[in-house]
């Protein structure tokens, strides 16, 4: 190739340069939809948020839906269970933080951070040890009992009873009408 | 032949990586400082089109079968299988689902039209001659595995064409019935292909798993293809050899940079048809879910497909028709052992070159043909046997004219050499 | 409107005149006189069309056709009709969709009705009838196809299915007789259609007060099933012309580097 002057240099390679940046810029772009199929499709997102009737679960009862793929435990708990739940000092619980997300990430794990209302816990079923799903009204404290490796909650949702590190998560959720709610 | 390599390892790294395996050297090699003739024109651009759309149809095809569900069962939706909504899950619920699939249906129209570019400028610029017969050969290897790729692709979308078009292509070959007698291999063969009696589930699931295997096998036949062209150097469109190094430039930055270009110009023709027509070669009845008990009334393959379709129907007997369909293909092969000119480039051979444009025109009327119904007569021309002078055409180009001409022609005189014949420029023959 | 019906209907006749023998060949499809908005490059849907045509659906078609593939959450969505996501949780709950076994086990309520819900933005819309040989009985054998796909199921897209709505009333040729428990459509491969006339004037009220004779319904809903059938489209157009842009740019950019490249160089 003939030489060339600096100045000669910098025109031709400008336009190379300028090439070049505008096909990376292209190639960027292209990547984006091959990257972005792979996140939740609208069909996936339209079931982020789930409703849930209230009206036929009994005091006392535990029911168990589908929530974003894993279990979520919507319990009506009757009032001694209530009573129970509020007499526990957040210092006896193994997991003082109410891992609630309708509240701040410190609020501590009193009973009353743990529901919207006291008659209704909505918890989500997956143990916060490796993931199993606890079993309804088994254990010591009346709550659930983990049969994978023996972790216990309560009828608030709370670890009572190792190796699980973390109180049961409450999702994002609210009352549409008093027997309504969305959750999600 | 590209000579001895010119690479020198600049840093520590590189030497250390060069004395174990020499991946830089071989992509300096073959990429950066290949020799390559200077007089290479448009029509050399496909081979790297091709590439491209190879790794366009690869990359867009594995993240589709990351949604596809390759299945005829029914799901959700009734009359439909799994398998045809999963496309329509494609389309309207996975982000930028159609994006992909628009990509991927009409990138395999874009492959084919840019291989058929490639097969004519092999056989115009007589690529296929001495000493590149097995270059030729490879290439006739891709191009089956293409078809089979293909055919095998349009079947997963389970939709009225697709279930018709397997149907009609497996039944072929039943048609070995006939030379088998009471062994029946056809049938067994049709069923062995089927699993099952007819086009179905199984079908569709070893289709699925045969389409995400083969363009790798393609992929891997590329690397052959272009090793054997490396070895004697890329054709040229004066079909003369390469002389000396004032013949050639080095691939990069001169070929990488022209073909970039036309890859360009090619991406703004793929572009067009993915955003503003992209159904355009497409068939509306594949947006019906296949039904075995209803019939579309025309079964038509895709446009690539159509000249060789034309072929099969305008043989009324169906043993002979596969046979002529199956023989156009492996003509190909031939082709290198069929020519008897001394001179490559049809620049050069005033008679060649005019059955050459008849043989370009005799396939796209073949297209015509296969496009329209059976019983198609426009003008009160029966295509059929529009078709079947079509066929004898084609066969007749391969087997009567390429032996006959190339002894009974008188070439053009060749120019002394690449570098002489681009310096006159003004006095190069017209192509 | 009613001069392009009136012409319409004259180019209908002087195109069905001529084959006297019924021979049964659909006619040239019809273009309505406005055009489509969705087409070329750079053509959307207009909104208050899509709604108008979902509307003319709801009220008319979907007593026989489904429409399985639109889940109702796209009718919120950009390039769709534009509800409100109030509206579009109103649209889902006014359909009933499937539930699932209650409690007890039960699929049918005491009547042996099917257990059914209120719909919610994930369902898709409920099918008029449970199952095809249900829809068959109802509709005289023959089995009213789902809407999702018909606009890119059928030759000619959006124009054929506005001929098919808007070519009941063309005059019967001579000569040719309808077969009986069908429609004459001479849109229609053969003729004889299975689907009696859907639309008259006046059938759907539009609360905006456009409109509403039978090409204005058929318009509307053609509209509607054209998104119904696509409904990225807005979103293709709108990349496309971005990506054929910067397309161009690119190659002339490539184009210049090229001759730069091989300025020096004889070829």
């Amino acid at each position: 190739m003939a030489t060339t002057t600096t100045a000669e240099t910098t025109r031709r390679d400008f336009l190379y340069i300028a090439t070049g940046s505008v096909a990376a810029v292209g190639a960027a772009a292209a990547a984006w939809p091959f990257i972005d199929q792979m996140n939740p499709s609208t069909a996936v997102l339209a079931l982020a948020s789930i409703e849930v009737p209230l009206e036929t679960i009994q005091p006392g009862q535990s029911v168990t839906f589908k929530f974003r793929g894993h279990p979520l435990f919507v319990r009506r708990r009757t009032p001694a269970e209530i009573a129970t739940a509020k007499a526990v000092p957040v210092s006896d619980l193994i997991d003082p933080i109410a891992r609630n997300e309708n509240l701040p990430d410190d609020a501590p794990a009193t009973d009353a951070n743990r529901e919207i209302k006291p008659e209704w816990l909505v918890v989500s079923g997956v143990c916060t040890h490796l993931g199993c799903t606890p079993t309804a009204f088994e254990g010591d404290f009346g709550g659930w009992l983990c049969h994978c490796h023996g972790s216990q909650y309560d009828v608030a949702g709370r670890v009572r009873k190792g190796p699980a590190p973390q109180n049961l998560a409450i999702p994002v959720y609210s009352f549409l009408t008093p027997t309504r709610i969305k959750v999600g | 032949m590209s000579g001895p390599s010119t690479y020198v390892p600049q840093t520590g790294f590189t030497r250390w990586l060069d004395s174990r395996l020499p991946l830089v050297r071989f992509a300096h090699d073959t990429m950066l400082t290949f020799p390559t003739p200077r007089n290479l024109n448009f029509w050399y651009a496909f081979g790297a089109i091709l590439t491209f759309c190879l790794g366009v149809q690869i990359v867009t095809g594995i993240v589709l079968a990351m949604h596809f569900d390759p299945s005829a069962n029914v799901g959700a939706v009734p009359g439909s299988s799994l398998a045809f909504d999963s496309v329509e899950s494609i389309m309207r619920d996975v982000n930028y689902g159609w994006l992909l699939r628009y990509v991927h249906a009409n990138g395999a129209s874009m492959f084919f039209l840019a291989v058929y570019i490639h097969m004519f400028r092999g056989l115009y610029y007589g690529s296929y001659k001495a000493p590149r017969e097995v270059l030729w050969i490879l290439g006739v290897i891709i191009y089956l595995l293409m078809v089979m790729t293909a055919f095998m692709g349009y079947v997963l979308p389970w939709g009225q064409m697709s279930f018709w078009a397997a149907t009609v292509i497996t039944n072929l070959f039943s048609s070995l019935d006939q030379i088998t007698g009471g062994l029946k291999v056809g049938t067994h063969v049709a069923t062995w292909l089927w699993g099952g009696f007819a086009v179905d589930d199984p079908t569709l699931n070893r289709f699925f798993s045969l389409h995400y295997l083969l363009p790798f096998i393609i992929a891997a036949v590329v690397g052959l293809h272009i090793w054997a062209l490396h070895v004697p150097g890329n054709n040229n469109p004066l079909g003369i050899d390469v002389k000396g190094p004032q013949d050639t430039v080095p691939f990069h930055p001169y070929y990488t940079a022209k073909d970039a270009f036309y890859v360009g110009l090619f991406a703004i023709l793929f572009a067009f048809l993915v955003f503003f027509a992209p159904d355009f070669v497409g068939n509306p009845d594949n947006y019906i879910p296949a039904n075995p008990l209803v019939t579309p009334a025309d079964i038509v393959p895709e446009w690539y497909l159509l000249p060789f379709y034309a072929m099969l129907r305008s043989i009324p007997q169906k043993l002979i028709g596969v046979l002529v369909l199956g023989g156009a293909i492996v003509t190909l092969a031939f082709i290198p052992w069929l020519d008897t000119s001394k001179v490559r480039s049809n620049r050069f051979r005033p008679l060649m070159k005019q059955f050459f444009w008849l043989f370009v025109v005799d396939c796209l009327v073949l297209g015509y043909c296969g496009s329209q119904g059976v019983d198609a007569a426009p003008g009160g021309v029966p295509l059929v046997w529009v078709a079947r002078v079509g066929t004898a055409y084609y066969y007749g180009f391969f087997w009567v004219l390429m032996p006959l001409i190339g002894l009974i022609e008188t070439p053009k005189p060749l120019p002394d050499s690449i570098a002489k014949s681009v310096l006159g420029a003004a006095q190069a023959p017209a192509e | 409107m009613r001069f392009a019906l009136v012409a319409g209907l004259v180019f209908g006749l002087a195109a069905a005149s001529p084959a006297l023998a019924a021979n049964g060949d659909p006619l040239p499809l019809k273009t309505p006189p406005q055009g489509w908005s969705f087409e070329g490059p750079f053509g959307t849907f207009n909104r208050a069309d899509l709604q108008h045509g979902f509307q003319v659906y709801k009220e008319v078609c979907s007593a026989c056709h489904s429409l399985n593939r639109v889940a109702f959450h796209t009718l919120s969505e950009s390039g769709g009709p534009g509800f409100t996501d109030a509206q579009m949780k109103a649209i889902a709950a006014s359909y009933h969709v499937l539930a699932g076994p209650n409690d007890k086990g039960d699929t049918v309520d005491d009547k042996g009705n099917p257990l059914t819900r209120a719909g919610t933005p994930a369902d898709t819309f409920p099918p008029p009838f449970p199952n095809e040989q249900a829809a068959r009985t109802a509709n005289g054998g023959a089995l009213p196809p789902d809407l999702s796909l018909i606009v890119k199921a059928r030759n000619g897209g959006p124009n054929y299915v506005y001929s098919i709505l808007t070519g009941f009333h063309e005059t019967l040729p001579k000569g040719f007789t309808v077969t009986p428990n069908k429609y004459f459509n001479p849109y229609f491969i053969g003729w004889n259609i299975s689907m009696p006339p859907p639309l008259s004037d006046g059938q759907v009220t539009f609360v905006d007060g456009s409109p509403n004779k039978i090409a204005d319904e058929a318009f509307a809903v053609v509209t509607f099933l054209s998104w119904a059938s696509e409904p990225h489209l807005e979103d293709r157009h709108r990349i496309g012309v971005g990506v054929m842009i910067f397309l161009i740019v690119l190659s002339g950019l490539l184009y210049l580097s090229y001759r730069k490249v091989w300025k020096d160089e004889a070829h």
